[in-house]
């Protein structure tokens, strides 16, 4: 049964968490047209950091699309994480300029000293390692994103030093 | 929005900005913002507060100057004196001497080629208005050429002044923009669509994010004038979501140009009507492909499919669409202001106006270049770029990424445009240029572009699918010193096969890395076999 836009009745969030309206009100800027389906996987990745089954049957259900086809979206963008990201997070560009600039040594010192493989999270969820394609900063190279801090120019002494030091700023406060 | 109205901003603007004796622009532009430039924007502004000078000296916040790897940096008094490399524990010491001097240890020379051998028009205002407000692009005379074009001329007067240009794709494929205008233009049906293409995916790229950045209203000037040329009332920005400083300052933008009337209905009040929404890439280098695009803004897989019928005849939602790159759409302003004449007299026979190269890697001077079509590669890495740092030997130049190839020093002094690129095995592509230097090895770089194009493929079609997980094999193989002649063999006769069979772009180009490294570096692949040939 289709409903015009805007005479929508209003839809069930899946919990009380108020990140929910934020998805729907997407939705509802968009009409509920099926179009609408990466942009509001966008506000779901944005408000909660990881897009889970109940948010894509969420969002399936009010664009009306195929549960199936929304699976096939979210999977296909990078993007889009299946996974909650850890506490904090640093991505290493392996851009070009970084690549041959030392950017794949800069990711080994971290893989090698924090245990952890890129695109994964810590065992204790500390930390997530990412690895980014381009950043754009092509002109700062070699350079990583720490908790969406960028900097530039790292070896592999300071980009270890840099996420040590994110990891103890928690210690120190608890 | 009256023309009187446009003029009165401008004029009130001027007027304000003439009240200053001095005027501190910080860059905001990409490398800078990532050198912190706004936390050294805030400390000269709590300086000037401090010594109570607001009315004296105006503090304000401009797109990209070009040299990123100097940032952040801080000009006085529009290129009197240029500072790099400013911390905000410099403000002080800038805001005393704006009557007396300068900061020596601060002062970046700004007589150095690369700022002299630059020609600027896409990044024009790059440097000298602040991105985030329309009356700093109105005092330029922004939405003049936006004005003249509904008030003066006819849509094919426009696209005339466009094919007289030469004006072709700065997306990577060359296409000349004028046909591509007019193709639109006479396409059946009532409604079209124009999409400005940003999706930037090249590694080693970043023009589009840097004009999105620094003048974002130039890129929805551009695109009105496009949709008024063709008949289109509805656009489409697609921005990566990896850029959200450019999202932001066009979002900004957006409704700026919204409030005043520039964008909406009845723009100037004429009967033209234009609407322009923002899309985000979600990290699908495939979705630069056009018709990929096209599938993702109606929020499907970004998937291509064959063409054609090409978008200009059957493109979003099956209607009659334009899609331009970000910089192509930057070039129309200057075009229309200027006159197509104008513009085909920059640069060379068959590649006219500027190109916008990210100058990065091996090379002293990382940034962001314009320069005329027609200039030599050692032009570039040596004059503009400063040459290579710590002494070492220049070994290859990478253009077009993973679509392009890399060109060896002796074809430096070949000049920069789409035909000679094409002929040594390159492309111009969209402007990432890469310095390598002698400690680069070359099936590394291959491999590292397979690798890309492997994890990037999308899998619809097989020769790209599964090809290029082969040659990423077969180069990982070379690499570890494992492999044997008939490996190289192979894997020569599967860049011929992935190339001719591919259904994309991204599928046919794949092999470019490999085929030009090959070409030009045959002896380390050699090297790095287990095997040597007749053994």
């Amino acid at each position: 049964m289709s409903v015009p836009a805007g005479k929508k009745l209003k839809l069930p969030l899946p919990s009380d968490d108020r990140r929910w309206r934020l998805v729907g009100a997407t939705m509802r800027r968009h009409g509920y047209r099926p179009s609408a389906l990466i942009e509001t996987l966008h506000t779901v990745q944005e408000s909660f950091g990881y897009v889970d089954n109940d948010a894509l049957r969420f969002v399936a259900n009010g664009l009306h699309v195929p549960l199936s086809r929304a699976y096939g979206v979210a999977t296909f963008y990078h993007f889009f994480s299946f996974k909650p990201p850890g506490k904090h997070t640093c991505a290493i560009c392996l851009g070009t300029a970084c690549y041959i600039k030392g950017g794949p040594d800069n990711l080994k010192a971290l893989e090698e000293a924090f245990d952890v493989q890129a695109g994964e999270t810590t065992a204790d969820g500390q930390l997530s390692l990412l690895t980014a394609r381009c950043l754009g900063a092509c002109g700062l190279a070699p350079a990583a994103v720490f908790d969406g801090e960028m900097v530039g120019r790292l070896d592999r002494m300071e980009i270890q030093q840099r996420v040590e030091r994110l990891l103890n700023d928690d210690a120190r406060r608890t | 929005m009256t023309p009187e109205e446009l003029d009165e901003i401008a004029t009130i603007e001027r007027e304000t900005t003439h009240q200053f004796q001095h005027r501190v622009s910080v860059c905001v532009g990409t490398g800078c913002h990532s050198a912190h430039s706004e936390e050294v924007k805030t400390a000269l502004e709590k300086e000037v507060s401090r010594q109570g000078l607001e009315n004296w000296c105006q503090v304000k916040g401009v797109g990209c100057r070009g040299l990123c790897a100097s940032g952040p940096m801080v000009e006085v008094d529009t290129a009197a004196r240029l500072y790099q490399g400013v911390t905000p524990e410099d403000a002080v010491e800038i805001v005393e001497t704006l009557d007396t001097g300068s900061v020596p240890r601060l002062e970046c020379p700004t007589d150095l080629p690369f700022f002299t051998r630059q020609t600027k028009i896409v990044l024009e205002h790059a440097g000298r208005i602040d991105p985030e407000r329309i009356e700093d692009y109105i005092v330029m005379g922004g939405y003049t050429a936006l004005l003249k074009t509904l008030t003066e001329m006819t849509p094919a007067e426009v696209i005339e002044q466009i094919t007289t240009s030469g004006l072709r794709g700065r997306g990577g494929g060359g296409y000349p923009t004028g046909l591509k205008w007019r193709t639109v233009a006479i396409a059946a049906g009532t409604q079209k669509y124009i999409i400005c293409n940003g999706d930037e995916g090249d590694p080693g790229a970043f023009m589009d994010r840097s004009i999105l950045e620094s003048d974002p209203h130039r890129i929805l000037e551009g695109m009105a004038i496009a949709a008024y040329a063709v008949g289109a009332d509805e656009g489409y920005v697609y921005v990566r979501a990896e850029y959200p400083l450019a999202i932001k300052r066009l979002r900004a933008a957006i409704i700026q140009a919204e409030r005043n009337g520039l964008l909406g209905k009845n723009i100037f009040g004429t009967p033209f009507s234009f609407h322009v929404e923002i899309r985000l890439g979600a990290g699908a280098f495939v979705c630069g492909e056009e018709t990929a695009l096209i599938a993702s803004i109606e929020g499907r897989r970004g998937t291509p499919r064959p063409r054609p019928p090409y978008p200009a005849e059957f493109g979003l939602w099956g209607c009659p669409t334009l899609i331009n790159n970000v910089e192509t759409i930057a070039n129309i302003v200057p075009i229309v202001r200027n006159g197509g004449a104008w513009f085909a007299e920059i640069g060379t026979e068959n590649s006219k106006g500027t190109k916008v190269f990210a100058l990065t890697g091996r090379v002293n001077h990382t940034g962001l270049i314009e320069v005329p079509m027609g200039i030599t590669l050692r032009e570039i890495v040596f004059d503009i770029g400063g040459g290579i740092p710590d002494g070492r030997k220049f070994k290859a130049v990478q253009t077009g990424g993973p679509s392009g190839g890399c060109i060896p020093e002796e074809y430096l002094d070949m000049t920069v445009d789409y035909a000679s690129l094409a002929q040594v095995g390159s492309i111009m592509g969209s402007g990432g240029m890469i310095i390598m230097d002698e400690t680069s090895n070359m099936v590394d770089v291959a491999r590292y572009f397979m690798e890309f194009c492997m994890t990037e493929s999308c899998g619809k079609c097989i020769p790209c699918r599964v090809g290029t997980v082969q040659m990423h094999e077969l180069l990982c193989r070379i690499a570890a010193g494992q492999a044997t002649p008939h490996d190289l063999e192979l894997l020569e006769e599967l860049c011929d096969l992935v190339k001719q069979t591919s259904l994309c772009g991204l599928g046919q180009s794949s092999p470019n890395p490999v085929l030009s490294t090959l070409r030009y570096f045959r002896n380390e692949y050699m090297d790095q076999l287990a095997a040597k040939p007749g053994e």
